[in-house]
């Protein structure tokens, strides 16, 4: 048997103020269940068969001001837990100024973590503390649910969708990381390790990792292995439109929409090309569903936002 | 009591047997065929009794593998894919062949005819069928284990049900599908009972809260069922035929599932509770020998948490990455839906006040029941809290959380209304301290199985694992242990009661001095219930001395 462990370390932002709600509705819920639980065992006592307690009638108003008096006070507790509870979510809400951004890759049954820099992890996430990281998630097959209890969060990763988890570092150490969401076979063996560093110690951390080609490079290389760049470069013959400086920018479609070219757009039109077609181009691309990997996916997600730094100077 | 105008109910004059005119609904024929085509109420009751008690038992040999499997860290017993079988099949189980039918199909089908003073339901021949849609439902499912199993959990969730789980994921959702029909025909046949066939003198005002509860349970079954019927056939669609719908390679959506799933999942939750709900009314009532406190409220509550349950699916999915606008939506409806649980709460303690209490293996399972429901609804804040649920979501917090109202609410309700209401269907009294003591022990075991799985869930232990890291060994060591203790405590109403049926005594029309029309017929009742038409005088509830009315709700 291992050690007892009854108290989480609480190793990001959330985690403090988690933990303050945490402990609030448990003194909350403790007391009232010590009320209930005190006038059952009281009545019990005191009104069993026989017993000598009075039960004169009560007053009239007795029942009808008691019910309206715990009614009203049950709304207004209940309404002050959840705008307690709210307050948190808006003040989570405010996106940082800056945040180290990571993709996570949920698989059958394995985490892929890729940095910035193109250093990647399996079921392993290093991180600098005191920093907003931001993880950009997404799956290959079924929905996982990337969870770190001591930083009190779970996102869950859904194929088809982006979704992204944001927290803040706090305090260095190594913590659990599970998948939360059940996945087939070998959910229970899809967990892993995050490891919180010291700013200067993930710096470090980085440069030992294996050489890798950083995202957008990885990028480059796909949209010219996989015949992006046969249409969507250059002096082609096809009509496709140009990639740089799209990223970020307002594009009109063909049905008269306006969308932001954000990071789920370029995904969905390698995916769905036929579903949002640019103003003044032909629907002729081929979805690329089944042809690329997630991780595929991110780096030529990656290497179209880097077209677009000049403009939008990310 | 003296205003019943029927009978002398002191229990000790009463002559077993001596003035049956027709003969009781058991001793009419005996043959298994007679049984099998019956359309008596009563005998549906039964078969019921008999079908849920052999799902319960089969949904509690999963559990009993899973506890087993937990003792330890390593995923040693079974193999994960026959850990996630297990807990599917237990899910599926307890959730749709026990827990949904048990208290409206058992004690419903029997007793609320009785209650309205009414020879049978609305519709015999309908009441019938829908047990027999329960039992080939069931059956689908039980071949679905038998030929190898499901592994997607009872959420089925997207795509791992639809594009990557190899095992019989159609065939128990067809079984589910069918028992949905089996839901949707006892609820309509319970409103129509309900709006047709009260009594002369029985406005909607003067039901017992027993028939108020199975109103508003059959209610949402008649409006929620049919999404879960639509969600499995889509589900099945996209498994079968391939159509693309909540796939994403195929252009569905997943979270789309779950909007759906969640929109009959969740007011099935109150499927499952608002039936025990009205049962621990009837029970402390008498038991306090107290009219209840607040009967308006009671049927107030009752409706609102039926009508306020429909919109708060949402809160099933805050990590799902819906907007925050939505989540925060969701958790505040999710706190308004738990207002009336709590003014039930107060209602059922205030009942009590200045009553004259004994306490009856029945009255114990109300009690804990109230105790247990506190702590179920009051964990549900917690998971209604969006930060808070970001954290415990999935874990076994929620296990603990929806166990404290599904076995230590409706489970315990169930035994306190089979005990109550034993001595009418069968016409034999239970030995009442072997009961006593099934009662406490449930209440302990209950406690030790379920209440470690919380302080789990809190230090990050998610559901459906096979296996887990050893730190979190002591908790599950604690947890199995309640377990055995429980699966004794299950054992005993099994050993006792069949025993009472052969050796029990006899029970008289009334053993409980309780009000209500189905105490003035014989116990058993005979076939077609009563011998002479009651009629209702004076209010429901007549336990104490009249006061003044402090507000007298308008019959319609």
């Amino acid at each position: 048997m291992g050690e007892i462990e009854i108290v989480l370390p609480a190793a990001s932002s959330a985690a403090v103020s988690t933990d303050g709600k945490l402990v609030g509705l448990l003194i909350i819920s403790g007391l009232i269940t010590l009320l209930v639980t005190c006038l059952i065992g009281l009545f019990a006592v005191r009104y069993r068969r026989g017993s000598e307690a009075s039960r004169d009638r009560l007053p009239n108003w007795f029942a009808h001001d008691l019910e309206t008096v715990w009614t009203l006070a049950t709304v207004g507790l209940f309404v002050a837990i959840f705008a307690w509870a709210a307050s948190q979510d808006f003040a989570l809400a405010v996106p940082p100024e800056e945040s180290v951004e990571i993709h996570v890759v949920g698989k059958q049954w394995m985490w892929k973590a890729e940095h910035p820099g193109g250093q990647r992890e399996i079921n392993e996430l290093h991180v600098p503390a005191e920093e907003t990281v931001e993880l950009v998630l997404n799956s290959q097959d079924v929905i996982h649910s990337f969870y770190v209890p001591a930083f009190r969060l779970k996102q869950d990763v859904v194929p088809g969708h982006t979704t992204r988890m944001r927290f803040h570092t706090e305090k260095i150490g190594t913590y659990r990381l599970f998948c939360a969401e059940y996945c087939g076979t070998q959910h229970s063996a899809m967990i892993g390790r995050v490891v919180v560093m010291a700013k200067e110690d993930y710096a470090d951390w980085l440069t030992r990792q294996p050489e890798g080609d950083d995202l957008k490079e990885d990028g480059k290389k796909l949209f010219v292995a996989k015949g992006c760049a046969g249409c969507h470069y250059g002096s082609s013959k096809v009509r496709a439109p140009r990639l740089a400086g799209v990223y970020g920018s307002q594009v009109p479609l063909s049905d008269g929409r306006l969308v932001t070219a954000d990071d789920a757009y370029i995904r969905d039109s390698i995916l769905q090309p036929k579903r949002d077609v640019v103003a003044g181009f032909e629907p002729i691309m081929p979805s690329f569903a089944g042809a690329l990997t997630e991780g595929e996916l991110v780096s030529l997600t990656a290497y179209i936002r880097s077209l677009a730094v000049t403009e939008t100077n990310r | 009591m003296s205003d019943i105008p029927y009978r002398d109910v002191d229990v000790q004059g009463e002559k077993p047997g001596g003035r049956l005119m027709e003969e009781s609904y058991l001793g009419e024929k005996f043959s298994i065929w007679s049984w099998l085509t019956t359309t008596d109420h009563k005998r549906i009751g039964i078969l019921y009794l008999l079908s849920t008690t052999l799902f319960f038992f089969i949904g509690g040999a999963a559990a009993t593998l899973i506890r087993l499997e937990l003792f330890t860290p390593a995923g040693d017993l079974l193999t994960d894919d026959g850990y996630n079988k297990v807990f599917t099949l237990h899910g599926v189980v307890m959730v749709w062949f026990f827990l949904v039918p048990v208290i409206p199909s058992v004690l419903g089908n029997f007793l609320i005819p009785l209650m309205l003073g009414a020879k049978d339901l609305a519709f015999p021949r309908l009441n019938l069928m829908s047990w027999y849609l329960n039992i080939i439902g069931g059956g689908f499912a039980v071949w679905a284990m038998l030929a190898g199993g499901v592994d997607t959990g009872w959420t089925f969730y997207t795509p791992y049900s639809t594009a990557f789980a190899n095992s019989h994921v159609s065939l128990t959702a067809i079984g589910v599908f069918i028992s949905g029909f089996s839901t949707i025909a006892t609820g309509v046949n319970m409103i129509v009972t309900v709006h047709t066939m009260r009594p002369p003198g029985m406005g909607w005002f003067r039901m017992p809260l027993f028939v108020w509860a199975i109103y508003a349970t059959s209610l949402i079954m008649l409006l929620s069922t049919p999404v879960l019927a639509m969600v499995l056939t889509l589900l099945v669609t996209e498994r079968l035929l391939g159509l693309g719908i909540f796939d994403p390679n195929r252009g569905g959506d997943p979270i789309l599932f779950q909007h759906l799933f969640w929109f009959y999942s969740h007011p099935a939750v109150y499927i499952m509770i608002l039936p025990g709900m009205g049962v621990v009314t009837e029970v402390i009532t008498c038991f306090s020998r107290r009219r209840v406190f607040g009967y308006a409220a009671m049927v107030y509550a009752l409706l609102a948490i039926a009508v306020i349950g429909f919109f708060v699916w949402g809160h099933h999915m805050f990590t799902s990455g819906q907007s925050m606008y939505a989540s925060l939506t969701f958790s505040f409806l999710s706190f308004i839906v738990a207002v009336p649980s709590a003014i039930k709460v107060f209602n059922w303690i205030a009942t009590m006040y200045r009553g004259q209490i004994t306490f009856e293996a029945s009255m114990l399972y109300a009690m804990g029941f109230v105790g247990l429901f506190t702590m179920g609804g009051l964990t549900g804040l917690f998971l209604a809290s969006v930060p808070v649920d970001l954290h415990l979501h999935d874990t076994y917090f929620v296990v603990a959380h929806f166990h404290y109202i599904m076995v230590g609410g409706m489970v315990s309700a169930f035994f306190a209304g089979l005990h109550f209401w034993w001595p009418k269907i069968t016409g034999r009294l239970y030995p009442e301290t072997a009961a006593q003591i099934a009662a406490l022990l449930m209440f302990f075991g209950f406690n030790l199985t379920f209440f470690p799985q919380y302080i789990l869930g809190n230090i990050g232990m998610p559901r459906r694992y096979h296996a887990y890291p050893d730190a979190f060994q002591v908790w599950h060591v604690l947890s199995s242990a309640g377990a055995v203790i429980l699966a004794a405590a299950y054992l005993m109403p099994l050993g006792y009661l069949v025993w009472s049926l052969i050796w029990g005594k006899r029970a008289p029309s009334n053993p409980w001095r309780a009000s209500g029309l189905e105490w003035e017929t014989d116990s058993p009742p005979p076939k077609h219930n009563f011998l002479t038409n009651p009629t209702i005088e004076g209010s429901v509830y007549d336990y104490h001395p009249a006061q003044e009315p402090r507000r007298e709700p308008a019959d319609d």
